[in-house]
């Protein structure tokens, strides 16, 4: 393993263990649902990282989606007076 | 100007940066927070993220940004004081994105920025716009302790700078390019493994020249922010569906369609 050699910085990086790297992987790997419940020895490192960014889109996606009915919504309530938004405002809290 | 971005507005220096700015505007503010007290606390947020959509108007506020960041130092002081007792009372770790209070005071910041979406100009409320909205809020909401929420609110900042400048964006441009070619030769990783770690990167915003743990780090941040963001804008869709479809009904003080 050529990462256990002297710390050299190279571009301002020190230099990491693997087991540090599986490490956080795994600790990715329990934020994604779909990798929740396999085992951690089943996967990969780089099927991890995948599902991670395939995640991270879908996230993404769903925020524009949602952001485009929330305009939509906007301009049929044509105008969020204070008494609507203190009705949300304490539905909220 | 990224990099320069970045570190200039470190983050006591940007947070101090919004308070004097919310300071600004905030006696400008048409609208002000009415009396409960918990909004006192949206009243912190609210002049900034009312800033920060009036940083979306081209010109004008621009020149206010060098300026005010010489008044910084001497506002510094006096607005972080009384502030301080809200900033650390805040759960740290990334469970705090799962609690019900942060998405409450998110979902509440969310209303206050869409509401004032749709005062000043009247094309506004595009989805684009209304995503924006949520991102900026989102990172506020992380208060400048991660990467990815400052990359967010110092990417609109310099992104309006740079279309002044262009110059300043195609200088930044090799820079990137050089650190791209310069990879560390001793570190060997699976080449796939690898390209997987740079498209995340290239996700996650403001993590494009992080190193593995701090990367995989900000993404597990990030991605439950995201998750955090995705609840309340349901939560908070579901309410205005409900709201739109009663507002027909009952005698609500409102014109619907």
């Amino acid at each position: 393993m050529s990462s256990r050699r002297s710390r050299s910085t190279q571009s301002g990086v020190s230099r990491i263990s693997d087991d540090q790297i599986a490490d956080l992987v795994s600790q990715l790997q329990r934020l994604i649902p779909e990798l929740r419940n396999r085992h951690s020895n089943k996967v990969s490192a780089s099927k991890v990282l995948h599902e991670t960014c395939n995640y991270i889109r879908s996230l993404h996606k769903e925020v524009d989606d949602l952001s485009d009915r929330l305009s939509e919504l906007l301009e049929s309530t044509d105008n969020m007076n204070t008494a609507q938004a203190e009705i949300i405002r304490s539905l909220l809290m | 100007m990224n990099k320069l971005k970045t570190r200039v507005l470190s983050f006591p220096l940007f947070l101090s940066l919004s308070l004097s700015l919310s300071l600004n505007i905030h006696s400008l503010s048409t609208s002000p927070p009415t009396s409960p007290p918990l909004l006192s606390i949206l009243s912190f947020f609210y002049p900034l993220t009312l800033e920060l959509i009036m940083a979306e108007s081209p010109s004008s506020s621009l020149s206010n940004i060098p300026d005010v960041t010489s008044n910084l130092s001497r506002k510094k002081r006096r607005k972080i004081g009384p502030h301080n007792p809200l900033q650390l009372s805040s759960v740290s770790g990334q469970s705090r994105w799962r609690t019900e209070s942060e998405q409450q005071i998110y979902s509440s910041k969310l209303v206050d920025v869409l509401r004032n979406l749709r005062r000043p100009e009247s094309a506004s409320a595009t989805g684009r716009v209304v995503r924006d909205a949520a991102d900026r809020v989102l990172a506020v909401s992380s208060r400048g302790k991660t990467r990815w929420s400052r990359a967010i609110l110092t990417g609109r900042l310099s992104l309006r700078l740079a279309q002044i400048n262009k110059k300043h964006k195609k200088a930044l441009k090799p820079g990137l390019s050089n650190s791209r070619v310069k990879k560390p030769a001793g570190q060997r990783k699976l080449p796939p493994v690898q390209k997987k770690v740079k498209v995340l990167s290239r996700l996650v915003p403001g993590c494009r020249k992080l190193s593995l743990p701090n990367l995989l780090e900000e993404t597990t941040d990030y991605i439950a922010a995201l998750e955090m963001q995705v609840k309340a804008m349901t939560f908070l869709t579901g309410l205005l569906n409900g709201g739109v479809s009663a507002a027909g009904g009952n005698d609500h003080n409102i014109s619907s369609s």
